[in-house]
């Protein structure tokens, strides 16, 4: 039998086959407009300190060298090691004071709450997660402040110890949520089994539930590690941004973040010091997209296994 | 029987005493919150009247109102929205209707949205600075301060859509593709439609996300003082989250309660936004369409 | 053209199928079909020739590919990433797979799935979906006559005609299966694919819809999936049985009930003792 030509066959591209071709090539240039971002944002910061970082910048001074006097008029230093201290230790005074916390909120909520509670507990955290990380740093600078001079008889309250519980408080509710969503995704079954073996619910949480939800957890409180070391205004107001090595949490420091907020208006576009900045900005976000990996890593192999 | 019952008491006691504990931790992280709410209207909210929020600053910022910031918030969350919603959604559609969930190119988008989500907002700044106002030559503006933040607020469209699309089953899907509807009917007929106010509540919290970001915008369009009001996207603005900054930080004699009724300003338009939302998603509860 | 003017309601008579001869024309014509999701083949070498105007039943137990060959036929595979088909599919003498526009072949393909989706829009919206995604662009008026007609026809009409603009998700079951029958109507189609489409109906509509299939038959050609051995003999001119991934037989449905089978499995599915 012959083959019937295709058209009489009723096979024509009609004008919504050529609508659907055109949509799907418009929703994949959309859909790839992240990665895109993500590309855009480390060539442009990088190229904007590019002729600072491939000719002047010394790597090892700007990583090893405490001394950061990029304004200094005859001998300008750039030395990021006590901006990265005074990051790393708001960081882990905040994972300290957020860390147990959240995850004990974290599993009251997932484990113990239930129902109309529980909505009205992850609204509330929710909302915790919505305050501006400026109002955030007022709160450092007009409430935390006084406070702090007040109760430990100091003579400044804008530190290590201020900006950790603010940084604390804010990177709180992320980890809450991504920790529940780990105890979530523990099997129900788990649990049963564990209760017809005739353990009580802390039993089954603390032998069932924590091992198999750890790698969620992990990811959690590394995503809020991220979170800390990214955070900006909060940290520029209420740390008191200035240079030091730390010694104690009542020690003013300076972030990574706040250098570049407090000191970028200031510079000349083009200038080593300029530049500079963006190169901790480079560095800001090689360390956070390891972070992002690390987590979604941990995450994506806990779901597998 | 009888010797279980101490063993069982025991474990109820224990098992009560870690709800004890746990929900203390619980607490303790809500408490500061209303605590922190609470000192805002103490102390801002005899100041916050309808004419704080309708005059312009005054005597070098210690006195009169925030009209030029407030104005230039929403123009800066409008501009934005602008931008990221209709390419955040659009990105969702591919992600949601069109990628195949294992191929290698959606796994790269979805850590490009977890890392976009993930870079610091400063970084952010410094990518709005160096793309939008230099290389392509907008300018200090508010048009490249809300592109930054479409770019930085991108991910969140991007996974409040992606999850509301996801939400529609795919029988329906499925129903229309077998009648002969093209993809991109079967999402404009059945899959949007039903996915619109899941999408809405996403859009909701980014508004309220893009509203008290300060960072992004301090170098890209927003600055500390403007005697005027923008008049249209390549003009610079003030901003309410600036605004708070400046007060607070750079200039001096600022009465106490001036940054106080800022803060709750910002903090209330926040929370709106969030009881909008949830407010949004019970109501799509209690709408369900199957 | 598909005349849809004729209603099963309004003819008190309905018309006893006739089968088309051997002679009659070949509607879809299936050589060494092999479907496979991954590795795991759901469906091997089957050949067989549908023929137009024919009811074409096909009976099996589950999983024996039955649904997974409706799929093939309306190139679902496009849309399952690991679906893959091979061998021949002719729809019309036409390898479908050389079509390029699978949008208006499953235009010209109706299907009844086995569980009704109703979709989330009004009792009209369903119906008038298809002739408004097709991009004929009737007026109201005809579109009005065109949605009265393939409820009428799925015998849903007199249930509905007073709601038409409720949400088609929340019908009964049966409502919606019925629904999903009027809106493949609605599509005007040459093939009408049905896959046990009674198991979310009760028997009085289930018989109100088998007649109204044996009307159907004067316009479209119909492949009906059934689980329910009697339904193919009550309503299809030829049977096909499968088996675990196979075609076991295919043969006129008089011929295969009245004991002249080929395969001692397939009398053994349709005296009950197996499926």
């Amino acid at each position: 039998m012959a083959q019937p030509h295709p058209t009489q066959s009723g096979d024509h591209l009609d004008g919504q086959w050529y609508v659907d071709k055109l949509f799907h090539g418009l929703m994949f240039l959309c859909g790839i407009s992240a990665v895109l971002f993500v590309l855009g944002i480390f060539l442009f910061v990088f190229a904007e300190g590019a002729g600072f970082i491939l000719k002047s910048l010394d790597w090892r001074q700007f990583l090893l060298s405490p001394r950061w006097m990029p304004t200094s008029s005859y001998n300008p230093t750039y030395g990021i090691l006590a901006l990265i201290a005074g990051t790393a230790s708001i960081t882990f005074l905040a994972m300290v004071v957020a860390v147990p916390f959240s995850l004990g909120a974290a599993i009251y909520i997932a484990e113990f709450a239930k129902g109309r509670t529980r909505e009205v507990l992850k609204i509330l955290i929710e909302l915790l997660a919505a305050i501006p990380s400026v109002v955030w740093g007022f709160i450092g600078l007009a409430i935390m402040n006084p406070w702090i001079i007040q109760t430990f008889d100091e003579p400044i309250g804008l530190n290590i110890l201020n900006c950790g519980i603010i940084l604390g408080l804010m990177a709180a509710p992320i980890i809450t949520s991504i920790a529940e969503d780990a105890l979530k995704a523990v099997p129900d079954t788990y649990r049963e089994a564990a209760e017809a073996l005739g353990a009580n619910r802390w039993q089954t949480i603390a032998q069932v539930v924590l091992p198999a939800a750890k790698n969620g957890l992990l990811a959690a409180v590394l995503l809020g590690v991220g979170r800390g070391f990214g955070e900006t205004m909060a940290v520029l107001m209420a740390s008191g941004h200035s240079i030091n090595m730390p010694e104690s949490i009542f020690d003013s420091v300076r972030a990574l973040t706040a250098t570049i907020a407090a000191e970028l208006g200031e510079t000349a576009v083009g200038s080593d010091h300029y530049q500079a900045l963006f190169a901790i900005g480079i560095f800001l976000f090689t360390i956070t997209f390891f972070i992002n990996m690390t987590a979604d890593w941990i995450i994506r192999g806990s779901k597998r296994g | 029987m009888f010797s279980a019952q101490p063993v069982n008491q025991h474990n109820r006691q224990v098992e009560w005493l870690f709800r004890l504990l746990f929900g203390i931790m619980l607490t303790l992280l809500i408490i500061p919150v209303l605590l922190i709410i609470a000192t805002l209207f103490h102390r801002g909210g005899s100041t916050l009247s309808l004419e704080f929020l309708f005059t312009f600053p005054s005597d070098g910022m210690t006195a009169g109102g925030v009209f030029p910031a407030l104005l230039g918030t929403i123009w800066l969350v409008v501009v934005s929205l602008l931008a990221s919603v209709p390419l955040g959604v659009a990105a969702a559609i591919y992600l949601s209707e069109y990628a195949r969930q294992e191929h290698w190119l959606t796994r790269i988008i979805n850590l490009a949205t977890i890392n976009l989500a993930g870079v610091p907002s400063i970084v952010h700044a410094l990518f709005g600075l160096g793309a939008f106002v230099l290389f392509f030559r907008i300018g200090t503006s508010i048009l490249a301060a809300s592109l930054t933040l479409a770019v930085m607020t991108l991910p969140v469209v991007i996974v409040a859509s992606w999850e509301s699309l996801q939400a529609v089953p795919r029988s329906f899907r499925e129903a229309c593709w077998n009648m002969g509807a093209t993809r991109w009917q079967t999402i404009r007929q059945v899959v949007l439609p039903n996915a619109l106010t899941g999408i809405l509540t996403g859009i909701i919290l980014q508004v309220s996300r893009a509203a008290g970001e300060t960072a992004p915008i301090m170098f890209t369009g927003a600055v500390f003082f403007l005697p005027f009001l923008p008049g249209s996207p390549f003009d610079q603005t003030m901003a309410l989250a600036l605004h708070l900054y400046t007060i607070s930080t750079q200039v001096p004699d600022v009465p106490e309660s001036l940054p106080f009724a800022v803060a709750l300003l910002l903090v209330c338009i926040v929370l709106l936004m969030n009881a909008t939302a949830i407010w949004f998603r019970m109501y799509l509860r209690g709408k369900k369409k199957w | 053209m598909v005349n849809l003017f004729r209603s099963a309601n309004d003819d008190p008579h309905p018309p006893q199928s006739t089968a088309p001869g051997p002679k009659a024309p070949i509607q879809v014509a299936v050589r060494d079909l092999t479907i496979r999701y991954g590795n795991w083949p759901v469906l091997s070498d089957v050949t067989l020739d549908i023929r137009r105007h024919e009811i074409f039943g096909i009976i099996g137990p589950a999983n024996s590919g039955k649904t997974s060959f409706l799929n093939a036929l309306n190139r679902m595979d496009l849309l399952r990433p690991n679906m893959t088909v091979h061998g021949e599919i002719r729809f019309n003498g036409v390898d479908i797979r050389t079509w390029r526009n699978v949008y208006a072949l499953r235009r010209m393909i109706g299907v009844v799935f086995p569980l009704p989706v109703g979709l989330p829009m009004t009792i009209y919206d369903n119906v008038a979906l298809a002739p408004r995604l097709s991009g004929k662009n009737l007026d109201k008026t005809a579109l009005d006559a065109l949605v009265e007609r393939c409820l009428r026809r799925a015998a849903l009409w007199d249930e509905v005609k007073d709601r038409l603009h409720a949400l088609g998700s929340l019908l009964s079951g049966g409502q919606q299966q019925r629904l999903t029958i009027a809106r493949a109507l609605s599509q005007e189609p040459q093939l009408l694919m049905l896959d046990e489409f009674s198991i979310a109906v009760d028997p009085v509509t289930t018989m109100r819809i088998e007649d109204v299939l044996k009307s159907l038959q004067e316009e479209m050609t119909i492949i009906l999936v059934t689980n329910l051995v009697q339904q193919a003999q009550r309503l299809a001119h030829r049977t096909a049985f499968f088996l675990d991934g196979r075609c076991i037989e295919v043969g006129e449905t008089e011929a295969l009930f009245s004991g002249q089978v080929k395969n001692r499995r397939t009398r053994e599915y349709i005296e009950g003792k197996f499926g």
